[in-house]
């Protein structure tokens, strides 16, 4: 089975507001594969369906060759998340939201030790394994987060809106560390993000979501090609219609976007 | 089992990192202590009910032990608004013994809290009716302990926003603490406050309390463990069902 994800007629919605709308599509085994879709696009809805924290109102979605509706465990087994929203505790320490996660996968305790030390090594964070995570700043959360989504060897990695708020070294950073993770382990990367440049220049794969549907999917190149223009953002504004950004900004985002500022990042 | 472990783990290092939390909830007791104590005592001596401190002290116990489990259940409003909630939703782990982790931790905490405030009570005078019988009131703190860090997670567990929380201690924790016997004695209350008094699980708590630590009570022993013993099961029960359907 080459299809690692399937998802076929997937559908979400909030009371009348459809989130996502009949989608289907597949991420192969081994695949960087990329959701590109400006806020509200139903990024999120998709991967909270995906890894099984959200129930579909219609549709089927195969995680490594289990049904999440039928089989919720087998899948969480088989893949890992970093929400975009931030999910560790900040009252523990780093290796403490490390070790915990590693108890809930059933890792040994020999295990843990091991790759915890390797992954908190490979994030730069194992000189400050035993400072409480509340008094990390963004990027070093998000660095934890990714080491921690990676501790139990999952099939799959999600990442929705991984770079959101990270300045440009922190970016290029995480980027090349999971490029040569799914080079070596063969790990599959699913991310979302509405950066045209950060799909263009990591996804294998794009799909195109905007208003909850997919209105195209291909490799850059063919994005390109179908459309006859010779940037992606021509592109996209050539099957959705608008610009990527003129969409309306969430609070959450608008909130990022001043933090931003304030840290004198760059975007 | 470790996950139960783990997240019972979890509660505790949180509860003994928030030292200002400790110190904080210890204020109120005290304030009721003092002001009701030594406030109303003479009152209390003179209407023939003996000693009001001593009367007092288990129901003050008991006060700290119903806030601080229900605010260790309701905690679970910050871990989903804050997130931490996602991580444990999408571990290959039954939701039961998420949940079942949860309460303990929160219910062990909410006993440790209630063990300060019993040193406290001694440190003010209150003396035991007798010492063989406090592991047994422990055990009792326990369970009062259980059934309200249950209720705490299972309105939580209902509830996504903060503000549903202010609406919870006024509506929910506030009459479950004033209309228990923890401030008057059940004998001889009007027959609509004596019915009310009788639906308030703390009530039966309460009576545990003051039968062990202080050998007066209304309800007896016996009674007192069947109606908190079931309804901790009973919460258990609703609060692991609603927990398990929580969606983000
Ligand atoms: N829990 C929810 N209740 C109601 N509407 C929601 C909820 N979650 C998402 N939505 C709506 O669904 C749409 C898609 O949201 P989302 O998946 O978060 O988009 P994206 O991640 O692409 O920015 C938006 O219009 C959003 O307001
Ligand atoms: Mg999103």
């Amino acid at each position: 089975m080459d299809n690692i994800i399937h998802v076929r007629n997937l559908t979400k919605t909030f009371g009348d507001i459809a989130a996502v709308k009949d989608i289907s599509f597949d991420v192969k085994k081994g695949e960087i594969f990329a959701f590109l879709g400006p806020n509200g696009a139903g990024k999120s809805t998709t991967i909270k369906m995906l890894t099984t924290v959200l129930r579909p109102t219609s549709g089927d979605i195969l995680l490594a060759g289990h049904d999440a509706a039928k089989d919720p465990d087998d899948v969480r087994r088989a893949f890992g998340i970093v929400f975009q929203d931030p999910s560790t505790d900040d009252d523990l320490t780093a290796y403490e939201n490390m070790d915990l996660h590693g108890i809930l996968y059933g890792l040994s305790s020999a295990l843990r030790k091991e790759r915890i030390r390797t992954l908190l090594e490979f994030v730069e964070l194992w000189d400050r394994k035993d400072s409480l995570v509340k008094e990390f700043s963004g990027g070093m959360k998000r660095r934890l987060e990714i080491a921690r989504g990676l501790l139990h060897h999952p099939s799959v990695i999600f990442l929705d809106e991984p770079t959101l708020g990270l300045d440009p070294q922190t970016r290029n950073h995480m980027w090349s560390y999971l490029e040569d993770l799914n080079k070596k382990e063969g790990i599959t990367v699913f991310f979302t993000t509405h950066y045209m440049e950060e799909a263009e220049r990591i996804a294998q794969r794009i799909a195109i979501i905007d208003h909850g549907t997919i209105v195209a999917s291909g490799t850059a190149a063919e994005l390109k090609a179908n459309t006859g223009k010779d940037s992606l953002e021509d592109a996209f504004l050539e099957l959705t219609g608008h610009a990527i950004r003129e969409e309306e900004v969430s609070g959450t985002d608008r909130m990022r976007a001043r933090s931003r500022m304030w840290h004198g990042g760059r975007r | 089992m470790n996950t139960i472990y783990i997240l019972w783990l979890r509660e505790l290092k949180r509860y003994s990192r928030s030292k200002s939390r400790i110190i904080g909830s210890l204020g109120q007791p005290i304030l009721f202590l003092v002001a009701l104590g030594y406030g109303l005592g003479s009152v209390f001596q003179r209407a023939g009910e003996g000693n009001y401190f001593q009367f007092l002290a288990p129901g003050i116990i008991g006060m700290s032990i119903i806030f601080t489990a229900i605010f260790s259940g309701i905690q679970m409003i910050w871990d989903r608004q804050f997130g931490f909630l996602k991580e444990t939703l999408v571990a290959p782990v039954h939701r039961i013994t998420i949940m079942l982790g949860r309460t303990l931790g929160g219910a062990t905490v909410a006993t440790l809290q209630g063990l300060l405030v019993l040193v406290i009570v001694l440190a003010f005078g209150f003396r035991p009716y007798s010492w063989a019988l406090i592991p047994v009131a422990i055990l009792f703190m326990l369970l009062v302990a259980l059934l309200f860090a249950a209720l705490g997670a299972m309105v939580a567990s209902l509830l996504d926003d903060m503000q549903g929380f202010q609406l919870i201690m006024n509506f929910l924790v506030m009459p479950l603490f004033f209309l228990s016997g923890a401030l008057f004695p059940l004998q001889g209350l009007p027959s609509a406050l004596d019915v009310v008094v009788r639906f308030d699980p703390l009530s039966y708590g309460i009576d545990a309390f003051r039968i062990l630590l202080a050998n007066v009570g209304a309800f007896g022993l016996g009674m007192d463990f069947a109606v908190l013993a079931s309804v901790a099961a009973i919460f258990l029960v609703l609060s692991s069902w609603f927990f398990s359907k929580i969606q983000i």
